[in-house]
C-alpha cells in the first residue's frame, strides 16, 4: 500500500518534469512550468522521507541529519539565489549544476563501500551504473567549479601545453580502469583513481575554454549531471530519479546544439576552444594607419534627440556595468522627444543565449522593444543612428566578408547599415574573441569612450537639456 | 557477454523507460526561442536536482554507526538541496522579470 503510494508520488513527479519542462520553453508558461516542477520536487523528496521503505523491514533511521542537511542546504540555497546579481547569473546556474554533480558523485561513493560487501559473479551491472555516476558526476563537479571561477574572473583561461593529449590520455585510462574493474575485478584503489582522474579531467576539459563559448560547456555539463542523476535513479530503481535526469540529459544535450548553432559553431569546435582560447593568429592589430573618430557627448545627445529611429545594441559591457537602468532611462527621454528607440538582441549577447534579455527585463525595458537579430537586421537601413554599447564582436562584419577571421560566418546584427554608428567602449580593447573589429574604423563609425554607465549617465543629463 | 544481456534482460522495464525519457526529452525542448536558452537551462538544471531523492534514500539505508557514509550522505543531501533550491529560485527571479512589463507604461 505504501509502496504503491511511493510510486504513484513518483510518477506524479515525473510528470510534473516534464510538463515544467515543456512549459519552461515557452515565454508565457515559463514561470509557471517551473513553479509546476518545483512542487513536483517537492512531491518526490516528501514521499522519500515519510515512504520509502527498504527491502527487508522499515529500518530506516538518520532522520536528524537528513533534515539538517535538507535545512543547511535550503537556506544556503535561496540566500545565493536571492542575493546573486542578475549579470552573474551564468556563473550562478554553473555552481549549482556543479553541487548536483557533486551530489551524484557522493551517493556513488556510498554505494560502492555498499556494494563492497556484496559478491556478485559474472558481469556487474550494477558496478558500472555506480562507476558511470562517479565518472560524469564528478566530471561535471569539478568542470562547472572552473567554469564558475572563470565567470567570476577568478581563474583565467589557460591553455596548458599538449592539453588535447593529456586529455585524451587521461579519459582512456579512466576508461580503461572502468573496464578492468568490470571484467577482472573492483578494489577501491582502483575505484578511488577513478574519482579523481575524473576530478582532474574535468577541471582540465574546461580550462582551455573561454568567452562566448562558456555558456556551451554550462548546458553539456548541465546535461552531464543529468545523466548522472539518471544512473542514480537506475541504481534505486527509482522512476522519479530516471526520468528528471534523462530528460535534463537529452533537453540539455539539445539545448547545447542549439547554442552552438546561434553561434555558427561546432561542438567539437567549442570543446577544442578554437576561438576563445587559442586563436592568437587573428589577435594582430591592424589600427596602426586607421584612424578611428571620437565624438563628444553633447554632440552624441543632439544627433540623438534629432533622429527618427534609434537602436540600441546591448552587450556584456553594458550588463558588467550595470547600466541597463540608466539605459532604459535615456530610451524613456528619446521616446517623449518622439524618437522611436528600439533594441538589437544578438542571440547571443550577454554571457549566454538570452542573458540580455533577462537583464533587459530587469531595467523594466519593455518586451516589445527588445527585438531578434532576424527582425532587426531588415531595419538598420532606415535607422539614424545605432548606439552598440559594450559589444563587440556581434557586430564584426568581418563575420560576413572576412573569411580567415575566426568568427567569419557567425550571424551578426549588421549595424553597419545605419546612417550613423556610435561605438561605447571603453577603449579599443577586442571583445571575447579576440580580434579587431573593422567597424570601428568605418567612416559612419563615431566611438564614444569611456564607462558605459558613466557616459550613459552625462548623455542622459545632456539630452534632458535639449 | 551472456551475463551481460542476462543484466539487461532483468532490468528492460528500465531500458525501456530510458530510452523513452530520452526522446521524450528532445521532443519537449526542440524549437526554444533564444532568449529563452537562459532560463531553459537554469530551470532543467534544478530538475536534475532530483539526485537528492538518491542521496535522502542513502542516508535512509544507511546504518547509524557508518559515520562515513553518514558524513558523506550528509554531505550530499545538502549539495543536492543546494542544487534544487538554488536552481528553482534562481530561475524564477529571472522569469518574474519577463512577466510584468507588458501594460506598465
Amino acid at each position: 500500500m505504501q509502496l504503491t503510494f511511493l510510486e504513484i508520488a513518483y510518477l506524479i513527479a515525473s510528470l510534473t518534469f516534464i510538463i515544467g519542462l515543456k512549459m519552461l520553453s515557452h515565454p508565457d508558461s515559463a514561470r509557471k512550468g517551473n513553479l509546476i516542477a518545483a512542487a513536483g520536487m517537492l512531491l518526490a523528496i516528501v514521499v522519500t522521507l515519510t515512504l520509502y521503505q527498504d527491502f527487508d523491514s522499515s529500518k530506516l533511521v538518520n532522520y536528524g541529519l537528513i533534515f539538517g542537511g535538507l535545512v543547511i542546504g535550503t537556506v544556503i540555497g535561496t540566500m545565493m539565489a536571492q542575493k546573486v546579481q542578475m549579470t552573474a547569473m551564468p556563473q550562478m546556474v554553473s555552481f549549482f549544476n556543479g553541487m548536483g554533480g557533486a551530489c551524484a558523485a557522493l551517493i556513488a561513493i556510498i554505494e560502492y563501500q555498499h556494494h563492497q560487501d556484496s559478491t556478485v559473479t559474472g558481469f556487474d551491472g550494477e558496478l558500472l551504473v555506480m562507476l558511470l555516476g562517479l565518472l560524469i558526476g564528478s566530471v561535471s563537479f569539478s568542470g562547472s567549479l572552473i567554469a564558475y571561477g572563470k565567470l567570476e574572473g577568478k581563474i583565467k583561461d589557460k591553455v596548458l601545453p599538449f592539453n588535447q593529449a593529456v586529455n585524451m590520455t587521461l579519459l582512456l585510462s579512466i576508461v580503461l580502469l572502468i573496464v578492468y574493474q568490470l571484467v577482472i575485478g573492483s578494489n577501491p584503489l582502483i575505484f578511488y583513481a577513478v574519482l579523481v582522474l575524473a576530478l582532474v579531467y574535468g577541471i582540465l576539459f574546461v580550462m582551455p575554454i573561454g568567452g562566448a563559448d562558456m555558456p556551451v560547456v554550462i548546458s553539456l555539463l548541465n546535461s552531464f549531471t543529468g545523466m548522472a542523476a539518471a544512473f542514480g535513479g537506475f541504481l534505486y530503481g527509482n522512476k522519479a530519479m530516471l526520468t528528471g535526469g534523462i530528460l535534463v540529459g537529452s533537453a540539455g544535450t539539445i539545448l547545447t546544439i542549439l547554442m552552438c548553432n546561434a553561434m555558427n559553431r561546432s561542438l567539437t569546435n567549442v570543446l577544442l576552444g578554437a576561438f576563445g582560447g587559442g586563436s592568437k593568429g587573428a589577435a594582430k592589430t591592424g589600427s596602426g594607419d586607421q584612424t578611428v573618430r571620437e565624438i563628444s557627448i553633447s554632440d552624441t545627445a543632439v544627433l540623438l534627440s534629432y533622429s527618427q529611429q534609434v537602436v540600441i545594441v546591448p552587450g556584456y559591457g553594458l550588463a558588467v556595468a550595470q547600466a541597463q537602468h540608466i539605459c532604459h532611462e535615456l530610451e524613456k527621454l528619446l521616446e517623449e522627444k518622439g524618437v522611436e528607440v528600439n533594441y538589437a538582441i544578438h542571440p547571443v549577447a550577454g554571457r549566454m543565449p538570452g542573458h540580455m534579455n533577462v537583464l533587459l527585463a530587469e531595467a523594466d525595458v519593455p518586451y516589445e522593444r527588445m527585438q531578434e537579430m532576424e527582425e532587426i537586421n531588415d531595419k538598420f537601413a532606415n535607422t539614424d543612428v545605432v548606439v552598440v554599447i559594450g559589444a563587440n564582436d556581434v557586430v564584426n562584419p568581418a563575420a560576413k566578408n572576412d573569411p580567415s577571421s575566426p568568427i567569419y560566418g557567425m550571424p551578426i546584427l549588421e549595424v553597419e547599415q545605419a546612417k550613423n554608428v556610435i561605438i561605447m567602449k571603453r577603449g579599443m580593447a577586442a571583445g571575447y574573441a579576440g580580434i579587431e573589429n573593422e567597424l570601428f574604423f568605418y567612416p559612419k563609425t563615431k566611438m564614444l569612450f569611456g564607462d558605459a554607465k558613466a557616459t550613459l549617465q552625462k548623455l542622459t543629463a545632456e539630452v534632458k537639456e535639449i | 557477454m551472456e551475463t551481460v544481456f542476462q543484466f539487461i534482460g532483468e532490468n528492460m522495464e528500465m531500458v525501456y523507460f530510458l530510452v523513452l525519457a530520452i526522446l521524450l526529452g528532445v521532443e519537449v525542448i526542440s524549437n526554444v526561442p533564444a532568449i529563452l536558452h537562459t532560463p531553459l537551462m537554469s530551470g532543467a538544471n534544478a530538475i536534475h536536482g532530483v539526485v537528492v531523492v538518491g542521496a535522502i534514500i542513502v542516508m535512509l539505508q544507511a546504518s547509524p554507526d557508518n559515520y562515513l557514509a553518514l558524513g558523506v550522505g550528509f554531505l550530499a543531501v545538502i549539495v543536492g538541496t543546494l542544487n534544487v533550491i538554488g536552481g528553482f529560485v534562481v530561475t524564477d527571479r529571472m522569469l518574474e522579470m519577463f512577466k510584468k512589463k507588458p501594460k506598465k507604461s
